[in-house]
């Protein structure tokens, strides 16, 4: 009896791994071409000395990496993408948390507040980068005309000068981000049983921050090192601002990672150079991932 | 007057009353079981008085004190809830040192780092992991004390969440519900353990279920509610053998109560289908509500018919139908011969278990007639 089974049962794996394959190939295929391939090739390109419209390149090995580490330009742009990383990520996680705490607490228009917050999600950075460089016009700029009606004779020049152009940057990035963390704090704190607040207070949290503590921000736990981890990313990420805004300046005071990134491969045409740029991006990228993993795994899972 | 005071509570959603004038009152040291239909307001009852819900009238006293402004905090109430609402991300020992923490420490006490240099914390720490340690072992807990909730069984979350009720000796216990989410044989074995911590803690406890069974066997008093009503209050025998109410007659008992509807003539004769039962009452419709175990079979009395029988160990339910199509079951010792389906039988019972209501569902006195007006 076995005999006549096990021909049946040989030939099904095949035809199941083939089928398999033919359901997946799609997917891995698309993976392949759009995200492995790219990848690959700019990590051979960081190893290369190539330059858009030469004829050929030359393996230079770590060449690109140790030119990084002696570029003054490249140290900059570093440095104010962690301060620009630094002021948005602390901001727009704790007013997205408080956007959301009052929107869950409030009575009447959620649905409004909700919609107004996530609007800058939504909108098209570069539309809204017109906006915001009115906003902040040194001379016609509506807020510079607040802070003189205030009696600021002075107002800074919030694009134009270097000591405040990146803080500019990061409140535009705060507004961006903002919506975005709100929408998920709004989605973990309807995940949390309202028996718990009740039992809270049965337990003697009279105050709202004792329920917050106790209840809350526990609870929000897995959320938070979420919203954490992507807005990390989303800010690191940042460049359609200072493209369209600042273009780096003044005086590189605004230059980040990818706008450098931008500006050696796309106008001085160095792609090995800028492919090198990208690598650091990715290995940034890729520690925060693997550090929310890391995460995940260790804490803030309560089984 | 001690234990929980409800008078003349009133509740709306909109424009569902769900709660219609309530008064109950829980004696210091009582155990009174709430129980209704699901839907009938209890819960929103036991909120009301626990401070989680606002009542729209009314008074709610808990030791004698009014605490219809007080805060859930300020009540001096532990509840259960059904969900057992414990802390997932607290230890089990943390859970229950919560109530004392929240009471005892003050707000920087409880700071994750900083609190634990301040002066006298530790002192008052070490008091509370105390009184937790006691009342873990009067629970059997302890030896899960460092586990989070969410490696508990159900029955394990459900002592932690009574422990962490009880630790801290308040005026009252509420609870909702604590054994819906047992399984039948920890239910059974989890109402005992209830009672004793009840009993051991010697507070007004106030008890919603829609079981019955739990309502009959634990409670020293039980009252049931239906509609937002309260329609009864009685110790579980008069509830029972006594119910003032029909719809407390049909929700108490399992087999459901038997219901015919019968009148009382002009001359008071209760008749059933034009058959005197051997009763008098006031004139006009009535129903006549008879237990399964107060029929038996006899040579005469009302007619019906066999239609089937189920064996339930100790006893033998019969499933017959009235003249009438009115379905009527008998519960008959398991020895007691067994009618075919389709026989012919009469029913007897005794007139003075027999319970009598009027139209409105209200109880009417029901008297045996002299000799004579036996037809």
């Amino acid at each position: 009896m076995s005999d006549a089974v096990l021909p049946l049962r040989r030939a099904a794996p095949i035809g199941e791994a083939l089928a398999g394959l033919m359901l997946t190939a799609p997917a891995a295929i698309a993976y392949a071409v759009m995200l492995l391939l790219p990848t690959l090739a700019a990590v051979a390109l960081a190893f290369t000395d190539y330059e858009l419209g030469m004829p050929g390149f030359a393996w230079i090995g770590l060449d690109n990496f140790s030119e990084l580490l002696a570029d003054r330009g490249f140290a900059v742009s570093l440095r104010n993408t962690v301060i620009y990383v630094g002021i948005v990520t602390p901001l727009s996680i704790a007013l997205g948390l408080g956007a959301a705490l009052l929107i869950e607490a409030g009575i009447r228009g959620r649905a409004l507040f909700r919609a107004v917050f996530f609007l800058p999600v939504v909108s098209l950075t570069v539309a809204m980068a017109a906006a915001w460089q009115y906003l902040l016009h040194p001379t016609i700029g509506p807020l510079n005309a607040a802070l003189r009606r205030l009696g600021i004779a002075d107002p800074p020049f919030w694009l134009s000068s270097s000591d405040w152009v990146l803080a500019s940057l990061a409140a535009i990035g705060v507004w961006e981000n903002l919506g975005y963390t709100m929408v998920l704090f709004l989605a973990g704190l309807t995940a949390i049983p309202r028996e718990l607040y009740a039992a809270a207070q049965m337990d003697g949290a009279r105050r709202a921050v004792d329920r917050f503590r106790l209840v809350t921000w526990p609870l929000l736990g897995p959320t938070t090192l979420f919203v954490v981890t992507i807005t990390l990313i989303r800010s690191v990420r940042v460049f359609d601002t200072v493209a369209v805004l600042t273009q780096g300046g003044p005086n590189r005071a605004s230059e980040v990672l990818l706008y450098t990134m931008y500006r050696e491969g796309f106008t001085y045409l160095r792609l090995g150079y800028s492919a090198a740029i990208t690598l650091v991006f990715l290995v940034i990228v890729l520690g925060l991932v693997w550090l929310q993993t890391k995460a995940l795994d260790r804490k803030i899972h309560y089984g | 007057m001690a234990g929980i005071q409800i008078s003349s509570v009133a509740k709306r959603f909109g424009a569902v009353a769900a709660l219609n004038d309530v008064s109950l009152t829980v004696g210091q040291g009582e155990f009174i079981a709430l129980v209704g239909p699901s839907g009938c307001g209890k819960t929103t009852l036991m909120r009301i008085v626990a401070g989680i819900e606002s009542a729209d009238a009314g008074r709610i006293l808990v030791g004698g004190r009014d605490v219809t402004r007080s805060r859930a905090a300020d009540r001096d109430i532990a509840m259960v809830f059904q969900s057992y609402a414990l802390y997932p991300h607290l230890t089990v020992a943390q859970n229950i040192a919560v109530p004392l923490a929240m009471r005892r420490l003050s707000g920087a006490d409880r700071l994750p780092l900083l609190g634990r240099f301040l002066p006298g914390a530790a002192r008052r720490r070490a008091a509370i992991a105390q009184d937790v340690a006691a009342v873990a072992r009067s629970l059997g807990l302890e030896a899960m004390l460092d586990r989070r909730p969410g490696q508990l069984s159900g029955g394990q979350r459900q002592r932690v969440a009574l422990a962490r009720a009880i630790i801290r000796r308040p005026a009252a216990f509420l609870m909702d519900e604590p054994l819906s989410n047992l399984d039948a044989a920890l239910r059974v074995q989890t109402r005992r353990e209830i009672v004793d911590i009840h009993r051991a803690a010697g507070v007004a406890t106030l008890y919603v279920t829609h079981d019955q069974t739990e309502a009959l066997t634990m409670a020293d008093r039980v009252a049931v509610m239906m509609a937002g009503r309260i329609l009864q209050v009685a110790t579980p025998e008069e509830i029972y053998a006594d119910p003032q109410d029909l719809r407390v007659a049909t929700f108490i008992g399992s087999p459901r109560i038997n219901t015919l509807a019968a009148e009382a003539g002009a001359d008071g004769v209760v008749r059933l289908a034009g058959e005197a039962v051997g009763l008098v009452a006031t004139p006009g419709p009535l129903t006549l509500a008879l237990r399964p175990e107060d029929l038996w079979i006899a040579e005469s009395g009302i007619a019906a018919t066999a239609e089937a029988v189920e064996f339930l160990g100790e006893s033998v339910l019969l499933h017959a139908r009235h003249a009438s199509g009115e379905p009527v079951i008998l519960r008959l010792p398991p020895e007691a011969p067994r009618p075919r389906p389709g026989t012919a039988l009469r029913l007897g019972f005794d007139p003075a278990r027999a319970l009598l209501f009027d139209a409105a569902g209200r109880r009417v006195a029901a008297h045996a007639p002299a000799e004579r007006a036996l037809v």
